[in-house]
């Protein structure tokens, strides 16, 4: 079925995009995104993948044009980072509103200042509340998978919803992984041919980002919040039959030794590779530790989080952005939130952790890990510790 | 559509918020935006249409008679008519005052 390569997280993701016969490429280059970008464009120079590629002049444009060619019926797909993602924020958020099923990578990066390439989770955080699906992958196989994914998913009548699939820029975009690429014939018959319920077409004129009155401005924002958290069962059908396809199988929220932990630690993306290492060294050690990994991180999963993590003495969930003066990680934030009121209600220590791509090593876990053991880290709302700075 | 715009439920809304009727912009009244309004002088018009070319909203329609009359559902009140009526034929009076 499948052909197994080494190659670059990049590379893997741009064979997707190329193995979903997607329609429209509309992206500006930007680091540590640009190898996906490059690589689609010579796929199309090459006649390799039959899209137009749309070399924008910014990543506003860029997703100006998605919108516009998803609107008119075209598989689309972009990708970016960082401070692309600040500069097309504005249209990133109408994408939900109308529906249109756009797939965007985005290869994490911190924002300014100060000016930093390397990954963490700052940029994907500035647009958390954007209403997109979004999701973390944790390498190269990942990334290939959650492309197809997101095409199929997004695309569902039942969804038509944009998907985000986030992977941690150089940590994934630039590292070279076996990757399991599936054939044409594999991708074809999980992936059909995307039939949008309106379009933009002359001969059934419709109006799309129409303006609303306050009289109905709030019933849109009830529609889209129930058709977010509606996508979940499709979300779940579109993980099993791609499992059942290739045997991969993904879940919204997936463990590692948990069942018996005491301690769990929290991830997502890429760390939650290192915090299997990490549980593997502390288990032999005797430590009763495990992980969650946050693979859906909207529409969130909380019943799936819930029953996870409540059975453990304490949670330490690794944040890669902080919600400067307000309550520190968000991911934490919302676990905290998450488990507030549940009648078991595991405390949360937080740590902000690998900002700009500084490295966290299984033994930085480890460290984390003790600190829930020992019992001495406050875990208030408000509490939460900057792993590893220099004081 | 079918309702009134304020008896619309979440669920009555298309998926996307997509317009499926062309031309509905005619639901939204707007002529209870002015405070004046614009009063036609039959005798002084010279039915020249400068009233229905200028108008902004296209409020004004021609009638049986060869005058161009506004509906006052949509007229905003911006009074370009009244300044540009040749003849002053037009002037703009608050709306309240008959």
């Amino acid at each position: 079925m499948g052909n197994r390569v080494g190659i670059e997280g990049s590379i893997a993701a741009s064979e997707a995009v190329r193995l979903a016969n997607t329609d429209v490429v509309a992206a500006y280059p930007i680091t540590p995104q640009t190898h996906i970008v490059e690589h689609l464009s010579e796929f199309v120079n090459n006649g390799e993948l039959d899209a137009e590629f749309i070399p924008v002049e910014s990543e506003h444009s860029a997703m100006s044009v998605c919108i516009g060619s998803s609107a008119a019926g075209a598989r689309t797909f972009t990708c970016t980072s960082s401070q692309g993602l600040a500069l097309m924020s504005e249209i990133v958020y109408i994408a939900p509103v109308l529906r249109l099923p756009i797939v965007m990578v985005l290869a994490n990066r911190s924002l300014s200042s100060p000016l930093s390439i390397w990954n963490d989770h700052t940029d994907v955080m500035s647009i958390r509340d954007c209403g997109w699906i979004q999701v973390f992958v944790e390498n190269g196989q990942e990334t290939f998978d959650h492309v197809l994914w997101a095409f199929r998913v997004g695309e569902d009548r039942r969804v038509l919803h944009p998907v985000i699939v986030n992977m941690d820029g150089f940590i994934l975009t630039h590292t070279i992984e076996p990757v399991e690429l599936l054939d044409q014939e594999t991708v074809d018959e999980f992936l059909p041919p995307y039939e949008p319920l309106f379009r933009l077409h002359p001969d059934k004129p419709v109006t799309m980002g129409c303006f609303a009155m306050p009289n109905l401005y709030t019933e849109t924002k009830k529609a889209q919040d129930e058709a977010l958290k509606g996508t979940m069962p499709t979300i779940l059908k579109g993980w099993k039959e791609f499992g059942d396809l290739t045997g991969r199988y993904y879940n919204p929220i997936e463990t590692y030794e948990a069942e018996d932990a005491e301690v769990l630690l929290v991830t997502m993306g890429s760390f939650g590779g290192t915090a299997c290492a990490a549980v593997d060294m502390m288990r032999e050690k005797g430590k009763a530790v495990g992980v969650i990994k946050i693979r859906l991180w909207r529409p969130f999963p909380f019943d799936a989080f819930r029953k996870a993590a409540e059975h453990v003495r304490a949670l330490v969930v690794i944040d890669r952005a902080t919600s400067y003066g307000g309550p520190g990680g968000p991911v934490a934030a919302e676990l905290r939130a998450a488990l507030y009121g549940e009648e078991k209600q595991p405390p949360v220590i937080n740590f902000i952790a690998g900002l700009a791509g500084r490295d966290v090593a299984p033994q930085d876990f480890e460290r984390m890990a003790d600190q829930a053991f020992e019992g001495t880290a406050k875990t208030r709302q408000e509490d939460y510790q900057i792993y590893g700075v220099r004081e | 559509m079918a309702k009134p715009e304020d008896e619309l439920t979440w669920q009555d809304l298309e998926i996307g918020f997509v317009v499926t009727e062309p031309g509905n912009a005619r639901c939204y009244r707007t002529g209870d935006w002015k405070s004046l309004k614009p009063i036609l002088d039959k005798e002084r018009c010279v039915h020249c249409g400068l009233c229905y070319i200028y108008c902004p909203d296209m409020s004004y329609a021609l009638d049986a008679e060869g005058f161009f009359i506004v509906d006052l559902n949509y007229c905003k009140g911006c009074g370009i008519c009244a300044q540009e009526c040749p003849t002053k034929a037009i002037t703009m009076v608050p709306e309240e005052e008959e």
